[in-house]
């Protein structure tokens, strides 16, 4: 039983609000990730959860039992560093080993060269042996053992970091950008593994990335956090899918998603880019909004007619089996980028292009960014704070 | 650095310029050797040279070592020595930990305070701790050769600018790892800092082991006495004119020093340029 509860969590550094009222129920066993860009406050909520730092209101629950006030060691929580944070004058086995000698030993068994002769210390320390070459064996880093972190490459370092976060049993992993040092083809790699850990150890997860891949690949729920406020708190499906706030959806999906605005013309029927298009939502006639478009929501069309948009192709980008397409329709400033198969179409640059898009692909966003759902007619319920949405 | 080749002539000026420095600093130590080896009358020849005409070494030096008490001297500095360092690392690394990596009221303040401490020289300081040892009564106890020298502005501030540099993520790993403050300080932070403390522990053993005004003021029983004012007593005792003897206990003085800095030079360089925690 390890599911995580925070209750308005607020913190600021002097003059800078870092985190403003933020709550969050993480279940046991979830793999949660906080997902957003850089300075938005991710690492600061770890460090609370963690006991690192302290909030300035608000309590964090662990397991049921409320934490505040309470030491980083006693939380029963592992956290995995950015920057690894290994102690570079010990041997990997002694990073690995510190955390469970600072638990089991004494004091006395703990001091160099004599503690080992004390009563006593012989079978706990040869059970944290056995112990740290177990999880060193699990993480394929055996053969590491006696080496210094400096003579290890950014992967095995981050095997190291693990193993000295698993070793104990924690009930709550925190993971604070663990695979962002390492390069494209080994990040995707340890994105499998810690996927695998995750199933394996079946204990709360809470990482951090701002790398959307990741999170989309490894988590359960997913936390879309901007400025120290957490905007949608969903599965990865549905955050892409149906996006809560305009800045979910923009922050989401490579190449970005296509921002129009738009005016609806009568109800049920919008005006954008210069065609008509139907949207199931009911917004009054007259009345100006911002419609997403995901690239990949066009489709290739024939002709123009009802419900389809006409452009010239600015740019065309061959990504293998896609095409990524710029194309500017009439009354735009900005190209609309589609993303088109590269099978069924040849597409050249400086050619007319006619693409559709179904009714129901088209996300709707109101003057202040918030997302308008299909027949949605209170605008009030669709502004429903990202809070109501965690569980 | 090795990337730049200087001309000829700027290599001879350069090399010209380190000769004559270093010649100016050595001089007086080769000379020390040198008398150290010769006879009495020697020594007081109009002219000089390097090498003994006539070795008297043996003489000397069993002269240096037996006429007074010079083993115990030595032995007196190197106690006082340890003492001190042992007591200055264990009160500067918690100090300089909690002025690098804590935050409480009035940190900057303190901070402050031991740069001024780093500027006043420690003889201005002689009256009052003078009186303070009279009044804690350790006056001519090896205590008074130790305890003005406890706190050092100065490894408080080398340690703290090391430290700052390790990483915040280490010591949060390491409390999460249930390390208490003070095992941070002794497991992590020192080990860390290992060239700073080599380098610390290089100035203070090189000062005290050579310090005479304050062992002058604090002792006067010659069984405390470290190794330079037993030399100045040496001088007294012998009526001032024996040279070659005087010079061989200055040698024997000096010498452990020199040991212990080449022994240490690597870590001694790389801790005054700081910079090596990666
Ligand atoms: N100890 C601190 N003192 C002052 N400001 C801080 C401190 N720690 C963080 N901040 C500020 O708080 C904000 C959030 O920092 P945080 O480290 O949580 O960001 P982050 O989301 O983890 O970013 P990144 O993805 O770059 O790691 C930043 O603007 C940062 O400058
Ligand atoms: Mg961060």
């Amino acid at each position: 039983m390890s599911g995580i509860t925070i209750r308005n969590i607020r913190k600021s550094f002097g003059a800078t609000r870092v985190l403003h009222d933020v709550s969050l129920s993480i279940a046991d066993g979830e793999f949660l990730t906080l997902l957003g860009p850089s300075g938005c406050g991710k690492s600061t909520l770890l460090r609370i959860l963690a006991g690192l730092e302290v909030q300035d209101t608000g309590s964090i629950e662990i397991g049921g039992r409320v934490v505040d006030g309470v030491r980083p060691k006693r939380r029963d929580v592992a956290m995995v560093f950015q920057s690894y944070a290994l102690y570079p004058h010990m041997s990997v086995a002694a990073n690995i080993a510190l955390p469970l000698r600072m638990r089991r030993l004494s004091r006395a068994q703990r001091l160099p060269l004599i503690g080992r002769w004390l009563p006593g210390s012989g079978p706990v320390i040869s059970g944290i042996e056995m112990e740290v070459s177990r999880t060193a064996e699990a993480l394929g880093i055996a053969h590491l053992l006696n080496r210094k972190p400096g003579q290890l490459s950014g992967g095995q370092r981050q095997r190291v970091a693990v193993g000295r976060a698993m070793v104990r049993h924690p009930a709550v992993f925190l993971m604070d950008e663990p695979l962002s040092n390492l390069d494209a083809k080994l990040r995707v790699q340890m994105r499998t593994e810690i996927k695998d850990l995750h199933r394996r150890l079946g204990v709360t997860f809470v990482y951090v990335t701002h790398d959307q891949a990741e999170a989309m690949t490894l988590s359960d729920r997913v936390v879309v956090m901007r400025d120290g406020e957490m905007l949608q708190v969903a599965p990865p499906q549905e955050i892409y899918a149906d996006p809560n706030d305009i800045r979910v959806a923009e922050f989401l999906g490579s190449p970005k998603i296509n921002m129009v605005d738009a005016t609806m013309r009568e109800p049920g029927l919008v005006d954008l880019a210069g065609s008509a298009l139907s949207v199931a939502c009911e917004i009054a006639p007259g009345s100006k909004f911002t419609v997403g478009i995901r690239p990949e929501a066009f489709q290739f069309a024939e002709h123009s007619g009802p419900g389809v948009i006409t452009g010239s192709v600015r740019m065309v980008e061959h990504m293998g089996s896609d095409l990524f397409v710029y194309f500017d329709p009439s009354g735009l400033e900005q190209p609309l980028i589609a993303r088109l198969s590269a099978e069924r179409t040849h597409i050249v640059a400086g050619q007319t292009l006619h693409v559709s898009v179904r009714s129901d692909q088209l996300l709707v966003f109101d003057r202040d960014g918030r997302r308008v759902r299909a027949r949605d007619v209170s605008s009030a319920h669709s502004s429903t704070p990202a809070r109501e949405w965690a569980r | 650095m090795s990337a730049i080749r200087l001309s000829p002539a700027a290599a001879i000026l350069r090399h010209g310029v380190l000769v004559l420095t270093s010649a100016f600093i050595l001089v007086p130590f080769v000379w020390m050797v040198s008398l150290s080896l010769k006879s009495p009358g020697e020594i007081f020849r109009a002219t000089f040279s390097v090498l003994p005409a006539q070795f008297y070494g043996v003489d000397n030096y069993a002269k240096a070592i037996t006429s007074v008490p010079l083993p115990r001297y030595m032995g007196n500095g190197l106690l006082v020595c340890a003492l001190i360092l042992a007591a200055q690392i264990l009160v500067c690394a918690p100090a300089a930990y909690a002025l690098a990596k804590l935050k409480f009221w009035g940190r900057d303040f303190i901070f402050a305070m031991v740069l001024v401490g780093l500027l006043l020289p420690h003889q201005v300081l002689s009256l009052p701790l003078f009186i303070l040892c009279y009044k804690l009564d350790i006056l001519n106890t090896y205590l008074a050769l130790v305890i003005p020298y406890v706190v050092s502005p100065f490894g408080i501030f080398l340690f703290r600018q090391f430290f700052k540099k390790i990483p915040n993520d280490i010591v949060h790993a390491a409390r999460l790892d249930g390390l208490c403050e003070l095992a941070i300080v002794w497991k992590i932070m020192v080990p860390m800092a290992l060239p700073a403390v080599i380098a610390f522990s290089i100035f203070s053993v090189v000062a005290h082991w050579n310090d005479l005004f304050w062992p002058l003021i604090a002792v006067r029983d010659g069984n405390l006495m470290p190794a330079p004012l037993g030399i100045m007593a040496f001088k007294n005792e012998e009526a001032g004119n024996d040279y070659g003897p005087l010079m061989a206990a200055s040698t024997l003085v000096v010498a452990p020093l020199l040991i212990a800095f080449l022994a240490a030079q690597k870590w001694f360089v790389e801790g005054m340029t700081g910079g090596s925690v990666k």
